[in-house]
């Protein structure tokens, strides 16, 4: 015993119930990381038993141990103790699924090649049963060498034995496996590892040595061999050919050769009854990928998602948004007027309050997705996309993070994890923030109640303003096609990736499991999302805020009093102008519209607003002003500021909500009557909403998404790219639109 | 040759070998589509493609474009 810690390494195929195990044994007391360099998740948990505690290190699920990318090799490194300043985990606890017994069997194999001591969880045992299968789990340990303890996970049975299997095996060695391989091949890895080890002074566990021979993909050998090794390749190169000759081809020999060791292990010790079944699953099967029924229950679990979140979503994100209101007034109200006060209220609260208000949302669809993931059906829902989503270059895999993004891009591309290959996986992270999330549906609503026309066709059926609003969400995805075409060829050039995919059978998801998984991710969008927002949501503050002077302010608003009152002296006694402008003076003067003049006008001296009219040359041609330039800059965290920008700008005050309706209205009509500083023409009409909207559906301007993208691909350089091309495009389609709208309509 | 892609649903055949390597190979060879084992086609998606398969007792599915290099014996 090296000390009172054990380490366990749990190892297992994808859906075999290897998140339900470990939340079975770790409980809440577990940690999520990364491992530097790969987006590799690092889940490790620990419980106490018989006075030691042990470890739990939460292996990626796998088919295989065959590495050929670094997330694959993650696993590799952890078993055998390659990875910097961490052993070898003292035991290996392999989850397999009882029902699907030979091919789990292969990465068992695998993992007795790696000479650690094994524990068995023979899991899935309720469902295994129901299917008549019979597992003589006595023979089977015995055949193997390691214990074997039937479970079954989401029920917790078995989880005392299997402990107590983990101590003992913990404080016994290894039984030494039989090698699956012929003599041939033996000999050959035993004589490359020693040439290895005097050639290049390189050491390698026996288990890598092999691999070395059986992946002719070539990625092991650029990951171990050095450069220069030449003699070393080309000896590696004859080993296989040697052996290909010797009627074992690479690679299919390292299959046949253990599936072959996989039935003599299980040929006296499981016994599938020999008439097919229909199981349940395939009863559930013949309705949900069926041609038409499967096509409907797609189309209603959209459907679901979707009102899900506004069902359950918009309240809560609107308890979130009033507590954050009534935080900052509680606050506000408690400090002196002034760069402190507007620092906490303005800055801190609506910081937090921005990162805040996205979570009802991600946690619900987090909820969902863990959910449709659980079940069985998220596979079933690739399996149908497949052909559409395969049209573009992706696959049905992508369908759903991409489906998710029209709510919320942040869950959109965390749940991309699902994505095997990773170019794919990149596209699709890289589009989903085109699609509109709903944070643009207010920019929507807003500028098309105001600016578009309320004509209806066909009898009343659809009307322009509701075609406008599928146009927006058109643009978006017309884009994301366009790009993910275009990066196919480009950056992310290669191989079509293949998509051999499960599709497990249909289990009841355990509540607890969904709860875990909402709960994990959301905090960890929290923790890496927040930190960015926050930042920057306090920058903008500053910019917005500084450099604060009260003087030029009451200056300007003395000038503009005295040139009314000056009018009103000018113009003839009691004339109707005259008392308009009286009338005007009187408004001018009441405190209220007093404090929302000076807000703006101090908007405009900030920092925020000389960057405005700084951008004013690069925004005309979109048939922007400063005022939107600046609207526009100021909404760089999350684009749904952007009306609370503009109505700052237009007079309405910071207490201004967009979300009541009657102040959406005052802003319509302040947009509606705003004018060009030079020339008194209107700013807005319905070319400049477009352009407008257009820039909105295309543009990066989330903090939140952007910070996403660089957690999971651990770079700063894919979250550059995106908000460079995004906000490129959207320039040019708000540029073009603008162009040909102004030409139509002016 | 016959390849996989030619069956009809229901139908079960015996794998026979792989035309062209590369990592889908490798993929299809961890899954257990070895050479000499059984599998069946369960159905195709909506749309026509991919195909659904049973081997070793488990759904496995698979593009058309895949299924077209694996050769098989009826
Ligand atoms: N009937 C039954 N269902 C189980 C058992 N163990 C787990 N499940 C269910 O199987 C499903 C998959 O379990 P997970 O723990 O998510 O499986 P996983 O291996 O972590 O899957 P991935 O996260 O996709 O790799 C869940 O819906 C579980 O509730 C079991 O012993 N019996």
């Amino acid at each position: 015993m090296k000390s009172s810690t054990i380490r366990v390494a749990l190892v297992g195929n994808p859906n075999t119930g290897k998140s339900t195990l470990f939340n079975d044994l770790a409980g809440l007391h577990q940690r999520v990381g990364n491992y530097p360099g790969v987006t590799v998740e690092k889940k490790t948990g620990h419980y106490q038993h018989a006075g030691f505690t042990f470890e739990v290190i939460d292996l990626p699920g796998t088919y295989s141990l065959a590495p050929r990318s670094p997330d694959e090799m993650v696993a590799v490194d952890v078993l055998l103790g390659r990875r910097a300043g961490e052993s070898a985990p003292d035991i290996v606890l392999l989850i397999v699924d009882a029902t699907n017994l030979q091919r789990n069997f292969y990465l068992v194999s695998q993992v007795l090649s790696c000479g650690l001591p094994t524990v068995v969880a023979l899991n899935m045992v309720d469902i295994a049963q129901e299917r008549g299968i019979e597992i003589d789990v006595k023979k089977l340990a015995a055949k193997l060498g390691t214990p074997v303890v039937a479970i079954q996970a989401n029920r917790g049975q078995g989880i005392p034995e299997l402990k107590a299997a983990l101590l003992s095996a913990s404080q016994s060695t290894p039984a030494k496996s039989e090698n699956p391989f012929p003599a041939e091949f033996i000999d050959q890895a035993l004589g490359l590892s020693s040439r290895l080890d005097s050639n290049l002074k390189l050491p390698l566990p026996l288990f890598l040595v092999e691999r070395l021979i059986l992946d002719g993909n070539g990625y092991l050998e650029d990951q171990l061999l050095p450069i220069n090794a030449h003699a070393e390749r080309e000896y590696l190169q004859s080993v296989r050919q040697s052996l290909s000759q010797h009627g074992f081809p690479i690679p299919a020999g390292e299959a046949m050769a253990r599936y072959a060791w996989v039935g003599r292990t299980l040929e006296d010790v499981v016994r599938t009854p020999t008439e097919r079944r229909l199981t349940l699953s395939d009863r559930i099967d013949a309705v949900l990928v069926h041609k038409l029924w499967g096509t409907l229950v797609l189309l209603a679990v959209m459907a679901l998602l979707f009102s899900s979140i506004f069902q359950f979503a918009e309240p809560a994100m609107s308890w979130v948004d009033s507590g954050v209101g009534w935080i900052a007034d509680v606050v506000g109200s408690q400090l002196a007027p002034g760069a402190l006060r507007s620092l906490l209220v303005d800055g801190v609260i609506g910081g937090v309050g921005a990162v805040v208000i996205f979570l009802p949302q991600i946690l619900i669809l987090f909820a969902f997705i863990a959910f449709l993931e659980d079940s069985g059906y998220m596979a079933r829902a690739a399996y149908l996309m497949d052909r559409l989503m395969a049209g573009v270059g992706l696959s049905g895999r992508s369908f759903i993070p991409l489906l998710s993004s029209f709510a919320c891009a942040v869950p959109g591309i965390m749940s991309a994890r699902v994505i095997e290959n990773y170019r794919d996986r990149l596209v699709t992270m890289l589009i989903a923030p085109l699609m509109s999330c709903s944070a643009r549906l207010p920019v929507y609503v807003i500028l098309i109640s105001a600016f578009v026309p309320s004509h209806h066709y066909l009898g009343g059926i659809v009307g322009l303003q509701g075609l406008t609003l599928l146009a927006m969400y058109l643009v978006g995805i017309f884009a994301a096609v366009g790009v993910a075409w275009v990066l196919k060829r480009t950056l992310l050039r290669g191989e079509t990736p293949s998509f051999v995919m499960e599709l497990p059978s249909y289990k009841m998801p355990s509540l607890r499991t969904v709860l875990f998984r909402m709960a994990e991710r959301g905090w960890d969008f929290l923790y890496c999302a927040g930190t960015l927002i926050f930042s920057i949501t306090i920058i903008v503050w500053a910019l917005a805020y500084y450099p604060r002077s009260d003087s030029l302010v009451a200056e300007t608003i003395a000038g503009q009093r005295e040139q009314l009152a000056a009018e009103i002296a000018a113009a003839a006694p009691d004339s109707s102008a005259r008392n308009s402008l009286l009338n005007k003076l009187e408004e001018f003067d009441q405190q209220a519209n007093l404090t929302q003049l000076e807000g703006s006008l101090h908007q405009q001296y900030s920092f925020l607003g000389r960057a405005g009219r700084l951008i004013e040359p690069v925004v005309r041609p979109l048939g922007w002003d400063w005022r939107i330039g600046c609207a526009v800059i100021a909404s760089f965290p999350a684009r749904e500021v952007v009306m609370g920008v503009l109505g700052v700008i237009y007079n309405l005050g910071t207490d201004w909500d967009v979300s009541v309706e009657s102040d959406q209205s005052q802003l319509r009509d302040r947009l509606k009557s705003a004018r060009w500083d030079n020339s008194g023409e209107k700013v807005y009409n319905l070319p400049v909403a477009l352009s407008l909207m257009v820039f909105f559906a295309l543009c990066a301007q989330c903090a939140a998404t952007l910070s996403v993208i660089r957690r999971e691909t651990n770079t700063w350089r894919w979250p550059l790219f995106t908000f460079a091309y995004m906000t490129g495009l959207a320039y040019v389609a708000a540029l073009l639109t603008y162009q040909v709208a102004s030409r139509i309509w002016v | 040759m016959i390849s996989l892609e030619t069956l009809s649903v229901g139908q079960t055949a015996k794998v026979l070998r792989f035309a062209g390597g590369g990592d889908i190979t490798q993929r299809l060879l961890e899954m257990g589509v070895t050479p000499g084992v059984d599998i069946r086609l369960v159905g195709s998606a909506p749309l026509g493609d991919p195909l659904e398969f049973e081997v070793r007792g488990y759904r496995l599915c698979l593009r058309r474009s895949e299924a077209k290099k694996i050769e098989i014996q009826t």
